[in-house]
């Protein structure tokens, strides 16, 4: 058994090892293709698509008003761009809100029985007839130039969507802040996925389409309720191309409790697993390239290997506590001011905590890079340390969350 | 249509991590091992030295036996081989052969100190402490390992001598088990030719046996070298 556990671990290690430094290599190789787009970013448009954005509400009287204020304010031509608000049957105020637009230009507004976010958005889909067509969530804002450092992407005729870089809404709580630090390394990551052709989820929050997108293949599933992933691997699946623009901000309001936490992510560690098992004929096939070859196997792989490290790290710290508490029983605090003079003799040398402590080095090298990618510059700030201290013990809860819901197929719920 | 090249690279690099890490460890835990052995021989020549003074004090007398007369690093050279013990990466075959030699070295200390005590009067303190590494052989080793830490940390002149009860290979701690008629029933204490078994406190010990509070203690021996040196 405690052999078994050592491969395992072992092998986790080389697992995520591994993919830090594909990750690296890759963003080696694609430096000079993110400096060119921060140049072609800076040139004017003068082609300008119309522009279709739908956002579904369910009861989100409070937060709605900021994200339409937010799509008002967006750098765009106004008679290219429409807005379809579509209440999904709420139960609070969301739809007196909403009718405060019913007479602007570039509203419609809808109010339909509630059935789903994706039946919101399919609902809107059909009424539109734009060249491009997006999404945004009602608990999420556009940057004023998001629009159009998304647009200048559709130039080349093979892309069928662009994804944003996503940004945490003012965080204020610990939570909030490792969402911050992760969703840098997010940024990061979708930024190296796209160069791949190997994005697995269209966000929900600002996700740009070619509206024949839908015409061909199809509108939203309810996909165990994270339909942003299915679409991308809908499209992955018949080769349209989904590329990445960082520089288009969206800012997002993120759960600022564990529980809502917890849930937001068992739901989309079950949502992954399970769209990945429908789209399993894509794994190991040659044709969807680093998507099906790499992207989609490591990914699934990696639910399974950060659990195994991340247990080790509880066990780990269990184990020091429960020796702490040996000692505490035997003589109580006594001896514990006396610290032991340095020598390195009781260093740990073992070849395990070498690797890690090599691993979390490239760990802080990629957050390092991320953070100059999402802010523009790397700075040491709280939300920094809490990602590293904390978010090993929080991935877990969810995990395993996600794991039982997927092992006893219990139904997961949005909110 | 994927670039395959790339995957071999990283799958080099990371490999290449992995010898790394474990050509450092295998090194790094080499160069313990041979501190390990530098302050084994120490210790070797200290009781060598004193039983070669103790020796040819037989004809004088013993006055010239001093505080610093028994070895100071025997201490230290426990502590290193019980942290060697719990980690992994140290070969098993190494840390037998070290133990061995330890405990032989603890009981050639504990011979010369016997000897001190009848020839000059000392009346050192000392514990002998049997022990078992396996958690069904002996639940309350943990807690009694600290206890003496303890308890040394608090008097430096206090003598305690560790033994692995299991470890049958050594003659003479076979030998040394039967003459104090140690049954197996651990933790084992002997202090002052009185055999405890079964976890004992500091505060326990202390009443136990009064004279371990008439040792110094390490704020009294600290206190006593700066008012000298002063």
């Amino acid at each position: 058994m405690l052999v078994v556990q050592t491969y395992l671990l072992y092998g986790s290690l080389f697992v995520s090892l591994f993919f830090e430094v594909f990750l690296l290599i890759t963003y080696l190789e694609v430096r000079g293709e993110i400096r060119r787009e921060d140049e072609m970013l800076k040139k004017d448009l003068t082609h300008f698509p119309t522009v279709s954005v739908i956002v579904p509400v369910l009861n989100e009287e409070k937060t709605l008003l900021g994200t339409v204020d937010s799509l008002l304010a967006l750098d765009y031509p106004k008679d290219k761009l429409r807005f379809i608000l579509v209440d999904d049957g709420s139960r609070d105020n969301t739809w007196e809100v909403m009718n405060k637009f019913k007479d602007h230009p570039q509203f419609s507004i809808y109010k339909k029985e509630n059935g789903g976010k994706h039946t919101a958005v399919n609902f809107a889909l059909e009424r539109v007839y734009t060249d491009l067509v997006g999404c945004l969530d009602a608990d999420s804002f556009v940057t004023e130039s998001a629009l159009k450092k998304i647009i200048p992407y559709f130039d080349d005729a093979t892309v069928m969507a662009v994804t944003p870089s996503i940004k945490v809404h003012k965080p204020d709580n610990f939570l909030q802040y490792i969402q911050k630090t992760e969703y840098s390394w997010s940024i990061f990551l979708r930024r190296m996925l796209s160069s791949l052709g190997a994005l697995y989820v269209t966000p929900g929050p600002f996700s740009i389409f070619r509206t024949r997108v839908f015409r061909e293949l199809g509108n939203y599933r309810e996909a165990h309720m994270t339909e942003d992933m299915e679409m991308a691997m809908r499209m992955q699946k018949h080769h349209y191309k989904i590329v990445n623009a960082h520089g288009a901000h969206v800012y997002t309001v993120t759960p600022n409790t564990l529980k809502g936490l917890v849930k937001q992510r068992a739901r989309w560690s079950y949502g992954f697993l399970n769209n990945a098992f429908d789209y399993r004929s894509l794994f190991f096939n040659r044709k969807y390239g680093h998507f099906g070859m790499f992207i989609m196997p490591i990914a699934t792989l990696s639910t399974f290997t950060s659990f195994i490290l991340v247990s080790n790290v509880l066990r780990n710290g269990v184990t020091r506590m429960l020796e702490a508490f040996t000692r505490y029983r035997a003589i109580g605090f006594s001896g514990d001011f006396s610290l032991p003079s340095f020598d390195w003799y009781f260093l740990n040398t073992g070849t395990l905590s070498i690797i890690v402590l090599t691993a979390m080095g490239l760990t802080l090298f990629i957050l390092y890079l991320s953070m100059k990618l999402a802010e523009g510059k790397f700075k040491i700030s709280k939300a920094l340390f809490y990602y590293l201290f904390l978010y090993a013990f929080l991935t877990p809860l969810w995990l395993s969350k996600a794991l039982f819901d997927m092992a006893f197929r219990r139904k997961v719920s949005w909110r | 249509m994927i670039d395959s090249k790339k995957y071999l690279v990283a799958f080099l690099i990371t490999a290449a991590i992995f010898i790394t890490a474990i050509l450092a460890s295998n090194n790094l835990n080499n160069k313990k091992l041979d501190s390990f052995r530098a302050i084994e021989n120490r210790v070797a020549l200290d009781i060598l030295s004193s039983e070669t003074q103790f020796a040819l004090l037989e004809e004088t007398s013993c006055k010239e036996i001093g505080p610093g007369f028994l070895s100071k690093e025997l201490g230290s050279l426990g502590e290193r081989l019980s942290y060697a013990e719990s980690q992994t990466g140290f070969n098993d075959a190494d840390i037998e052969h070290l133990k061995q030699s330890y405990f032989l070295l603890e009981i050639k200390d504990y011979l010369l100190m016997k000897r001190l005590t009848e020839k000059c009067g000392f009346k050192p303190i000392f514990i002998l402490y049997f022990y078992a590494n396996e958690k069904d052989a002996c639940e309350e080793c943990d807690k009694m390992g600290y206890v003496l830490t303890a308890l040394r940390d608090k008097y430096p002149d206090l003598r305690v001598y560790s033994f692995d009860y299991n470890l049958s290979q050594l003659e003479a701690l076979k030998t040394l088990v039967s003459i104090y008629k140690i049954k197996p029933n651990l933790p084992a204490l002997v202090i002052n030719g009185e055999t405890m078994y079964g976890f004992r406190s500091v505060e326990e010990l202390e009443k136990a046996v009064p004279a371990l509070t008439k040792l110094k203690t390490r704020v009294e021996l600290l206190n006593a070298t700066t008012s000298t040196s002063n």
